[in-house]
């Protein structure tokens, strides 16, 4: 039963879609569709009435030359196209982004936008609820000793998931200093499978792609950086800026340290486009999926009404598939920043084995 | 392909958000969560420790039990079988006393009659000696009544002393 109503909310939630395919223009642009959905923007529009367009305004946070400070909400592009010299660019490399004319009369991106988009909002949400669960779950803690057995229900599910990444991925990867790094590398786990999960439900706190957006793994993945090389230990440096490896490949031109730092710079980024490229991907194609029905109608009206079944099925396909998804990139996030962690502490001369 | 472009304000409250709940949580979450974890490890460690301790003694108390069991058992068997070897002995013994006491009885008895049978045969034979030599005195009497028989007698004595006088010559 829950299943078929995920299934129904999932066809309300793409009923918009097909009522601006119906009554818009008369060919479907699936690409726009499709990546529409998948890009950040300054509001989170939630589903279209008759219509009507039900949005969540969000506020605009810009900084530039020559306005200053500006800040507005996202509803004054419904009623007009420009805003205190400010516009939202419809072609070009900022396309969807707010953009204002320079002093020579060409579009461009204001010096500072640190507005609150639908990106944004939701990862607020996330956080949020990230918070209210695991204090949730600590409460319970605090308030039970050791002798009182072992939780049920949520708590319970919440430890199964902590036991298995501090005992399965942490312990083993980071070794010694595990515990100092526990609380970051379960932050980013329930971090990541908390917006890989609120990102396949298909309606409001939920739907943004959030972690298929490159800048919020590349942010996490600037963590890790941080967490490897800030607290990495004097061994850690001393292989990289003087590996043991013959002389003449770190003398004269330092070849081997710079093939260590380039190793520095390249794991952040191979976490960054991991998850990126995951999410985004599956986000892709559960929305190909949805399309496919409008795609078909377009063409033909009774191809395209056939066509919901596949559709469906291919789409509750692709959720469960996502479902295994969403856990196996937190988890496989969890276990590099650990692994990355771990190697970051080596406790004597070892093998260099850093790539 | 500005999908592949990290957008800065994202990145910005991205790190922001992620800071602040990354705060929260290492303080007031995670270190709460695992160290009651551990230490109910830990105090489940030690519970199946202690069990097993605990099993092994009454195991051990078991196995006492069974050799005291065991003992007394056997010391029973002992006390048995030496009481049934001393009834042994006891009626065999009597047994003995009674056949002894039962022959010195006979034995007594028979001296007795013998006695008893000697006493009598000496009488008789006194009361034997008696009547026959009142029957001789009688025979004697009569036989010796006249004076030729009593020569005839006397003669026929000295006769004899003669004769027995010659042969002892």
């Amino acid at each position: 039963m829950r299943l078929l109503h995920y299934i129904l909310i999932f066809l309300l939630s793409v009923a918009p879609m097909r009522l601006s395919a119906a009554g818009g223009s008369a060919s479907f642009d699936a690409t726009k569709t499709i990546f529409d959905h998948l890009k950040d923007s300054y509001e989170w529009h939630i589903t279209t009435i008759g219509g009507k367009h039900v949005t969540i305004p969000l506020p605009v946070i810009l900084y530039s030359e020559r306005e200053g400070w500006a800040i507005f909400s996202s509803e004054v592009f419904h009623h007009t196209d420009s805003h205190r010299g400010f516009s939202i660019a419809q072609e070009g490399a900022a396309e969807g982004k707010i953009v204002e004319q320079d002093d020579n009369g060409q579009w461009v991106r204001p010096l500072l936008d640190i507005s609150i988009t639908k990106n944004v909002l939701a990862i607020f949400l996330n956080a949020l609820l990230l918070v209210v669960l695991v204090l949730f779950t600590a409460r319970w803690y605090k308030r039970h000793g050791c002798h009182d057995g072992a939780p049920r229900g949520f708590v319970g599910a919440m430890e199964m998931l902590i036991t298995m990444i501090v005992d399965d991925v942490i312990k083993p990867n980071v070794g010694k200093q595990a515990t100092r790094f526990t609380p970051y590398l379960l932050t980013v786990f329930f971090f990541i499978l908390l917006s890989n999960l609120m990102g396949l439900l298909p309606i409001f706190p939920g739907g943004a792609n959030v972690t298929g957006n490159i800048a919020v793994t590349l942010g996490l993945a600037l963590c890790t950086f941080l967490a490897v090389n800030v607290f990495g230990n004097k061994e850690y440096w001393r292989e990289i800026l003087w590996p043991d490896v013959p002389l003449w490949l770190k003398l004269p031109v330092p070849l081997m340290p710079f093939i260590e730092l380039v190793g520095i710079i390249v794991k952040p980024f191979a976490l960054t486009v991991r998850l990126f490229a995951n999410i985004f991907a599956g986000h892709t194609a559960l929305l190909v999926f949805v399309c496919l029905v409008f795609i078909t109608a377009a063409v033909n009206k009774y191809l395209g009404s056939a066509m919901t079944i596949v559709s469906v099925m291919f789409s509750v396909f692709m959720n469960i598939l996502e479902l295994l998804v969403a856990f196996i990139q937190a988890f496989v996030f969890t276990m590099l920043s650990a692994v990355f962690i771990g190697l970051a502490h080596p406790v004597h001369h070892g093998e260099k084995d850093s790539e | 392909m500005s999908i592949l472009l990290p957008d800065f304000g994202l990145l910005f409250w991205m790190l922001v958000a992620f800071g602040i709940v990354f705060f929260i949580l290492a303080k007031y979450g995670f270190p709460a969560i695992t160290s009651m974890i551990d230490e109910r490890k830990r105090f489940i460690d030690e519970s199946l420790k202690s069990a097993r301790e605990a099993n092994e003694r009454i195991a051990n108390i078991k196995a006492e039990g069974e050799a005291i069991l065991n003992a007394a058992r056997e010391e029973q068997a002992k006390i048995l079988r030496e009481a049934a070897a001393t009834r042994e002995q006891l009626i065999k013994e009597a047994r003995e006393k009674a056949e002894d006491e039962g022959n010195k009885m006979l034995q007594e008895a028979k001296r007795l009659i013998e006695q008893e049978k000697e006493e009598a045969l000496c009488e008789i034979r006194n009361s034997v000696a008696e009547l026959s030599l009142s029957i001789a005195e009688k025979i004697l009497r009569k036989e010796l009544s006249s004076d030729e028989a009593q020569q005839s007698y006397a003669n026929k004595m000295v006769d004899e002393a003669v004769a027995q006088k010659a042969d002892k010559k």
